[in-house]
């Protein structure tokens, strides 16, 4: 019966279907070559000769308009294997002329292909397109549609619209939907063109077909996106129509995989993810269907996974509430767990991470559940997972693993090439690494974690320096600046001397970025000479080196020699004698002659200061003063005298910038000067004397690091600081010193900051320190408990490797529970957790790993479509499950016992649906409940396995019909003919 | 806007089928994309999860037999039901090709255009009825 069922359907089909009639013996050797090519040289010189010969013939007089539609899909085949085929675009656009839909269609594909919105041609297409919305024929209506999605840009809007709008009334529903389709891709392209017509949307949503309803959910998407707070009214509806999806009330077709048309579930929970936002009244809504949703979808398959997926994110998004995210966490749970069962579901991995850093953000305690899945995902070689798990760690970061996380980071940064994710992870990097930033208590501790601090900075600079923003070097020059505050001098040196070491050592690298070199030329200014342990002339020398090394980079020029003249300066100071090495004598001339006036200043001001005596030196120059606050005289009262003495020398009063042109500021001067310009009288009063400007005030104002420093450090912003400031009166200098602040110091305060961290932090940090010793002693232990277990083998050491990672990353959050550090207390519980948790994996992993081993050999991965020819006469469990998971056996050999076992493994395999193709067996299956109107299981099995089953018939008859039209696999490509399912 | 583009391709790295969406992209432009992804979506092992992150969007991908699915998403668009997509994509052709095969694609490339056209519009997924999806191919097979 079924058999006559599936023969019925084959013969239904007709020869179109299946066959490769109907097409000219020419097509049929182009694809057969192309299909045979072996390498991309070859397939150029076939497609090449390909376009020579159409050019020539396309453009002939009558050609047939079944052998034109033949030439523009060769065409559309040039510009896909990536040649241009231009020449044949006007023929595509006739042909969209065409009275056969065939035809029709054909153009219009081709069209739409070649052709991108505001290409010349587009014009001609418009009135065909107007043509076909008319038509009494649905399926032109419907061509015209597609066409119009992909070709109607913003300035044809206005010709096809009315039509458009019409059709969304139109009888047939795939017009219909093809309608609101492309009213939404005009609302995509120009939102004002169709404002007036949302409404439609709306109206459309409670469309009598499925299809059109499922459709309008897309531009309602978008429109809520833009707008949340218009749509609220809708949140009943769409829980309603949600329910009713839930519960099967769809049409069968819609059904995929048994699952009620869970595409149309995805999209309304998205909706009610973004309606449901913060919103607590709207989540009232919505938690029920949720809660239904979570009970009724199963897991077993990768649409189901996927709907649960999608009702976490909407969790994860609306207003929390215990129920669903009990029934959150625990889909979650069920994704990760089938990773630690199962070590091929990476799928699974992958969507189980980032719903576990969705749920994160509203309850913390989640994670601790999953310490080995994740540090699984993270040790994984697979990209995609690592980086995944980095972005779940990243949220989790706390001040008790940041330390654990932060390397692991900077490891995966030195191990990657693509700068774009490299700059992203370094920043982050930094973030944390700033965020969890140590406090004034416990100094030991704080230089221990002050000293990572620092060393995932260097590490982060030398690394990715090029991509990082220039505030990140200044929160370092001010970490070791400031150090820890007053309280522990001791600690203070000890990181500067220990920053002096490295950099030195640091220096000796070939390559280093110009932004590292900044922040090492200033602290070696600063503080290379400070403990003693090298001499001026040792550091200026260095120093010398770098601007030697690094020739074309005047920001690091600029900050070497202001830290020579700093290191002079405090040997001065100090009464010693400076003697001038030959190199810097010379660096000091180059520069006074550099193209660069910024250089050339500092070059002088260097050379001034060495004739100072010492006490003026120090005045200008006191030691370690880069934290000392500056008082910035904002009413320039010093100036007071001599404005005064002015004004009675007769000089015109100040009068404030409100009172002289309204708005005029630093970066309006323009049109200021333009104002000036445009009054074109002449000027008979004098202009008024220049008052000198408060010059020594502006550096001084602007180096907010180092108060006495002549020069500021940044000499980019100098330079147009101080072109500004020449441009304007003089007197307003006092308000530009506002924008004068070299060091972008905004926000940065309360990071480095000791007296004012964060609120967050210091309130808990006294309690997490703590615990941060512990964790430590725990990590030994584990490791000691690592090797009892030597013993049992290499396996048992990995996981003792693993339990040390979680206990560091997650010990924290379960140490967190108990206040009291005290190590005896903690350790029996991280025991039981990290004993108990791996005991689940191994006691499976061992076996499989065993089986695997016993098996056939590792199948070749890529070669999956070849068939293996390793036949196993024995059938146990697990090698089926190996040959679900990886390539196919050869087809031959399922035999009866095989049906029979594989109908145990489905429960096994369920979680494996992610790789159906390659198993021909768990693929028929799932087509047979497609094609089944019956849901029993036997013959959902039985229909296929005659259908496309072992050794199928259906290819060698394709095979022969291939041999019939001369199309013979000659070997190079075995894989043309392969089933795609099979 | 969801889907980025669908691109068929075969273990060779050659194109089968391209199909875009986001926007109208020049030849040169296409031949980079497509080199870049194919590189790196091939070399992936069967122990690698099916979905990789390139540039601003990720790309979900999926094997039968010789050919490879790709399709380019947005960040937020969900992996495990772009796979299951892609599969019923497969499953569509299949239904009307019967045991569809690399052939069956490439000798009827408007065909799995057109079906392709029905389940995908301005990047949406607007169908996913397989009758649906086949009835205007099977009605215009029988109307030439």
């Amino acid at each position: 019966m079924e058999q006559l069922k599936t023969i019925g359907r084959e013969l239904a089909m007709g020869s179109q279907g299946g066959g490769w009639t109907g097409q000219s013996k020419e097509f049929l050797d182009l694809v057969k070559s192309i299909g045979e090519a072996r390498s991309k040289a070859e397939e150029d010189r076939i497609i090449l000769r390909e376009i020579e010969s159409l050019r020539r013939r396309i453009g002939e007089p009558d050609v047939p308009r079944r052998r034109m539609k033949e030439y523009i899909i060769r065409l559309v085949y040039a510009e896909m294997l990536g040649h241009d085929a231009s020449f044949g675009y006007i023929h595509a656009v006739k042909m969209t002329h065409d009275d056969s839909l065939s035809l029709k269609r054909t153009g219009y594909l081709a069209v739409t292909l070649f052709l991108s919105d505001d290409h010349d041609l587009i014009i001609l297409i418009v009135n065909t397109i107007q043509k076909d919305l008319r038509s009494d024929n649905y399926l032109i209506v419907c061509a015209a549609l597609t066409a119009a999605c992909k070709l109607i840009n913003e300035e044809t809007i206005p010709a096809v619209l009315p039509q458009v709008v019409d059709l969304l009334a139109h009888p047939k529903e795939a017009v219909r939907k093809k309608a609101v389709m492309a009213l939404h891709r005009f609302y995509q392209r120009s939102p004002a063109s169709v404002s007036h017509l949302i409404s439609n949307f709306r109206k459309r949503l409670c469309d009598n077909d499925p299809g059109v309803m499922g459709a309008t959910l897309f531009p309602l998407f978008d429109l809520i996106t833009a707008d949340v707070n218009s749509y609220k009214d809708l949140v009943i509806s769409f829980v309603s129509i949600l329910k009713q999806v839930a519960e099967r009330r769809l049409p069968k077709v819609y059904d995929y995989h048994q699952m009620p048309a869970p595409f149309i579930q995805i999209k309304l929970l998205k909706i009610l993810a973004l309606l449901g936002s913060g919103d607590k009244q709207a989540s009232g809504h919505i938690y029920n269907v949720l809660g239904d949703i979570f009970r009724k979808c199963e897991s077993s398959s990768n649409i189901g996974n996927a709907v649960l997926y999608e009702c976490i994110c909407c969790v994860s998004s609306i207003y929390p509430n215990a129920k669903v995210l009990d029934a959150a966490a625990e889909s979650t749970s069920k994704f990760l767990k089938a990773c630690l069962l199962f070590s091929d579901s990476h799928n699974l991995k992958y969507m189980g991470i980032d719903a576990l850093r969705r749920l994160i953000k509203i309850n913390p305690d989640i994670a601790e559940e999953h310490q080995l899945a994740v540090i699984d995902c993270l040790e994984d070689p697979d990209d995609t997972l690592k980086r995944k798990t980095f972005e779940l760690l990243y949220k989790m970061t706390k001040s008790t693993n940041v330390e654990v996380i932060v390397d692991r980071m900077i490891d995966y940064m030195i191990s990657i090439n693509d700068n774009h994710y490299k700059t992203e992870i370094a920043s982050r990097c930094v973030e944390l690494a700033e965020q969890f930033a140590p406090s004034n208590q416990w100094f030991i501790q704080f230089s221990v974690s002050n000293n990572f601090t620092f060393q995932t900075m260097n590490k982060v600079f030398e690394h990715a320096g090029d991509l990082l923003n220039v505030r990140v070097a200044h929160n370092l020059m001010r970490l070791i600046a400031e150090g820890f505050g007053e309280d522990d001098e001791g600690a203070d040196s000890q990181l500067r001397s220990s920053a002096v070491n490295s950099y030195l050592r640091i220096l000796g690298e070939p390559k280093l970025p110009s932004l590292f070199l900044q922040v090492i030329c200033w602290v070696l200014g600063e503080y290379g000479t400070a403990d003693g342990k090298y001499s001026a002339s040792y550091i200026i020398g260095k120093l010398c080196d770098v601007t030697e090394a690094h020739l074309c980079n005047d920001t690091v020029k600029a900050y070497s020699i202001s830290a020579i003249m700093k290191i002079c300066a405090f040997e001065i100071t100090a009464g010693r004698n400076v003697e001038m090495l030959p190199e810097c004598q010379s660096l000091i001339d180059e520069l006074s002659a550099s193209h660069s006036t910024d250089l050339q200043q500092r070059a002088y001001e260097l050379q001034a200061l060495l004739c100072l005596d010492s006490q003026a030196v120090e005045s200008v120059m006191p030691l370690d003063a880069s934290c000392e606050d500056i008082e910035v005289d904002r009413n320039l009262s010093f100036l007071n005298s001599f404005v005064q003495q002015s004004i009675e020398k007769g000089a015109r009063p100040y009068s404030p910038e409100s009172e002289r042109s309204g708005t005029f500021s630093v970066s309006n001067y323009k049109s200021q000067y333009q104002h000036e310009a445009s009054s074109h009288t002449l000027r008979f009063e004098a202009y008024e004397l220049p008052k000198p400007s408060p010059t020594p005030a502006t550096p001084q104002i602007s180096v907010s690091t180092r108060t006495t420093d002549l020069v500021p450090v940044l000499e980019t912003t100098y330079y147009t600081e101080n072109n500004q400031a020449s441009k304007l009166p003089p007197v307003s200098d006092a308000s530009s010193a506002d924008h004068g602040i070299k060091l972008h110091l905004d926000g940065v305060q309360k990071k480095w900051g000791r007296p004012t961290y964060s609120s967050s932090s210091s309130s808990t940090s006294s309690s997490e320190k703590k615990t941060n010793g512990v964790t430590h002693i725990d990590g030994v232990r584990s490791q000691s408990r690592g090797t009892l277990y030597d013993t049992k083998g290499q396996q048992s050491e990995v996981t003792a490797e693993k339990q040390k990672l979680a206990a560091s990353l997650f010990g924290a959050s379960a140490g967190k529970n108990e206040k009291k550090p005290a190590s005896t207390q903690r350790v029996p519980k991280a025991n039981t957790v990290t004993a108990e948790r791996p005991g689940v994996p191994r006691a499976i992993s061992p076996e499989i790993s065993k089986q695997k081993a016993a098996s056939s050999p590792p199948p070749d991965l890529l070669d999956l479509g070849e068939p293996i020819t390793t036949t196993t006469p024995t059938i146990d469990p697990f090698e089926q499950l190996e040959g679900l998971i990886g390539p196919t056996p050869g087809p031959s050999t399922l035999d009866n016992s095989v049906t029979t076992s594989e109908q145990k493994a489905p429960d096994l395999m369920a979680l494996y649906t992610d790789t159906p193709p390659s198993s021909s067996s768990s693929i028929s299956s799932a087509l047979g409940d497609i094609h089944s109107t019956d849901k029993n299981s036997q013959m959902a099995k039985n229909v296929p396995s005659i259908k496309k089953g072992p050794n199928p018939q259906d290819s060698l008859q394709k095979d022969a019909t291939a041999r019939h039209v001369g199309v013979t696999p000659t070997g190079n490509n075995p894989n043309l003919f392969r089933d795609l399912l099979g | 806007m969801g889907i980025r583009f669908v691109l068929l391709v075969n273990k060779q790295g050659q194109t089968r089928l391209a199909q875009y969406y986001a926007e109208h992209l020049t030849l040169d432009e296409r031949r980079a994309l497509e080199g870049e992804i194919v590189r790196k979506c091939l070399a992936r092992t069967d122990q690698q999860c099916s979905f990789v992150e390139h540039r601003n969007y990720k790309i979900v991908y999926r094997r039968y037999a010789s050919l490879f699915f790709l399709v380019g998403v947005d960040n937020d668009e969900n992996e495990l039901a772009i796979l299951e997509f892609i599969h019923l994509f497969v499953e569509t052709m299949d239904r009307h090709f019967g045991n569809v095969c690399e052939l069956d694609i490439m000798f009827h490339l408007e065909k799995a255009h057109f079906m392709l056209e029905e389940m995908v519009m301005n990047g949406c997924i607007v169908e996913t009825s397989k009758s649906n999806i086949l009835m205007p191919i099977q009605l215009m097979d029988k109307a030439s």
